[in-house]
């Protein structure tokens, strides 16, 4: 009985650890972004560094792309990839399983290869790297994604509803329309999410397909963190967690209704 | 228009699914395949000027004289060969600290707290994931930097007197960033796992006179070694092609892969070079997902037989 004690004891600790050491440099960087001081002493409250990072152009035009490269990507791997995972889902076909392999390949080969390979394929095509070649290459390696997350919800679904639609007189189209898409509605929200969050957040691809101008905020963060760190970036990062706990809360609540 | 697209669907049912696959696997058809074969034939040409690649003159020529394995040939030479033990070591310490940091608290969860509980710690394991890389990385930079948080709180009370400079830009601070980014991608499968562990099994063996040690080995792990392995493949696979973490949080000595790579495409401009080493990534990563799926699918059967 006492080793059972000590080792929920331990089980207990350990995992508070854990979430401790998850967290902390979230909630450091968060409580310094108000300091005064540059450096990690603490020097009173401030928001200076709010104000700084309002007025800096690069930075607001660098969020610019940013919104308008997840959002491209984002409708358009959702719209994609949701009509390919009813195809994979659904039927049974000649060259499934090789599909099924293909379609997990850009999630499981290491970002830098895709990041590489899609510089010598714009090279070669002489296609000037710019916004445009980076939403190509997040709406392609957003696919994946959608796919497999849209899937697995469909996984759960109930035929029978479809074939009461068709048997009151619907036909395919109003039936689509009408039931699948609103009972798969939470699983397409959560692939778009996961599309978003990562398009939003991909660092490695976007630098080696993004052009002049075409500058993205991890962009951006990474060079300012690369030369030099300043408290704008914390700022920067705590006004990017907002998005973050929004998708969260959302993402949270549309699990909670589909059960 | 969509009423004609249904009836050549109704007459042709076989079509259906090719249609709706179509506009996806032509995509990545055109941005992911066919930029990787073209990365191939890349891999076996010579660096030209301006980060292009040099005409073959004498095509017979350069097949004869394997000048075309040149790139894969020189990937094997020592300084090279470093980078990859460095990598393989890296992620190795990475997936097996994930996994003995990850399995105690996966275990915590699935089993030991109130059912009502266990969706909030587990969104709680997620969260991370959903926040920017790119920032959570940084954090470590804030905290181990030599004007950061653990220098200055080490040198207020007293403990030292200068600020430990090896802090960050060290393989200490890439091998914990990394560890801290993966940890989320082991704890969820192997709670997965543990979650679906028959504890009648656990009482049987104690019943038997097995220890909680015992126990543990015998019955528990082998019986989640799936979602073990599950965890190992999801950690190991990002990290052995890490490159913003040992960039941001690395010195110049912990170069890995991906910085090689990178290098190669934006600094030597050599695109052929650069490209047989991601091959030589490519397939290392293929090889095991190979080996791991042939395991995964013989465990399946073995629990239906």
């Amino acid at each position: 009985m006492r080793t059972r004690k000590l080792s929920r004891w331990f089980l207990f600790s350990e995992s508070s650890f854990v979430y401790l050491f998850l967290y902390a440099p979230i909630v450091i960087l968060v409580i310094y972004s108000f300091n005064s001081s540059r450096y990690a002493i603490w020097e009173g409250f401030s928001w200076k560094w709010y104000e700084i990072l309002l007025k800096d152009q690069l930075i607001l035009r660098s969020l610019k792309n940013t919104l308008i490269v997840a959002l491209t990507a984002t409708i358009a791997s959702t719209v994609v990839g949701t009509i390919a995972a009813l195809g994979m889902q659904r039927f049974e076909f000649r060259g499934k399983g090789v599909l099924d392999g293909l379609f997990y390949l850009p999630v499981i080969i290491p970002e830098i290869v895709m990041a590489a390979s899609l510089v010598i394929f714009f090279g070669f095509i002489r296609f000037k790297l710019g916004l445009a070649t980076v939403i190509l290459a997040h709406i392609a390696f957003c696919i994946s994604y959608v796919i497999i997350v849209v899937r697995a919800r469909l996984e759960g679904f109930d035929r029978t509803l479809e074939e009461a639609s068709m048997d009151l007189g619907a036909n395919e189209l109003q039936t689509f329309f009408r039931v699948t898409l609103p009972v798969i509605a939470p699983g397409i929200i959560s692939g778009a999410l996961l599309a978003f969050t990562i398009s939003i957040d991909d660092y490695i691809i976007t630098s080696f397909v993004a052009g002049v101008g075409s500058t993205t905020l991890p962009l951006q963060i990474y060079s300012m963190v690369k030369t030099k760190v300043t408290p704008e970036i914390n700022a920067i990062s705590t006004l990017l967690l907002i998005p973050t706990i929004l998708l969260i809360v959302i993402s949270d609540r549309l699990q909670r209704e589909e059960k | 228009m969509s009423e004609a697209l249904i009836r050549v669907f109704q007459r042709f049912p076989s079509l259906r699914p090719y249609a709706l696959i179509f506009l996806a696997l032509a995509i990545l058809t055109v941005f992911f395949f066919f930029p990787l074969l073209i990365m191939l034939v890349y891999s076996f040409a010579q660096k030209g000027t301006y980060g292009l690649i040099k005409p073959i003159d004498d095509l017979g020529q350069y097949l004869t004289s394997f000048e075309w394995l040149s790139n894969y040939v020189r990937s094997f030479e020592p300084i090279y060969l470093e980078i990859y033990a460095r990598s393989l070591w890296m992620a190795v310490i990475t997936t097996l600290l994930c996994l003995v940091i990850g399995y105690p608290i996966a275990y915590y969860i699935s089993l030991k707290v109130k059912p009502s509980w266990k969706n909030t710690l587990l969104t709680l394991v997620v969260v991370p994931f959903w926040t920017s890389f790119l920032i959570r990385t940084y954090a470590w930079i804030v905290i181990l930097r030599s004007e950061g948080l653990i220098n200055h709180g080490l040198i207020a009370l007293g403990w030292i007197d200068a600020p430990i400079e090896t802090l960050l830009y060290s393989e200490f601070a890439v091998m914990l960033g990394l560890v801290y980014g993966e940890l989320p991608f082991m704890i969820l499968p192997l709670y997965a796992s543990i979650e679906k562990l028959d504890t009648a099994l656990l009482e049987a063996a104690s019943d038997l006179g097995a220890n909680a040690f015992w126990t543990f080995v015998k019955v528990t792990i082998p019986a989640t070694l799936p979602g073990i392995l599950a965890g190992v493949i999801l950690v190991f696979i990002p990290t052995i092609g890490a490159f913003i973490t040992p960039d941001l949080l690395g010195g110049a000595k912990s170069i890995l892969v991906g910085n090689l790579v990178q290098n190669q495409f934006m600094i030597a401009r050599d695109k052929p070079f650069g490209s047989a080493i991601c091959f030589g990534l490519a397939a290392f990563v293929l090889v095991l997902l190979f080996f791991y799926a042939r395991y995964s699918t013989r465990k399946e059967k073995a629990i239906f037989v």
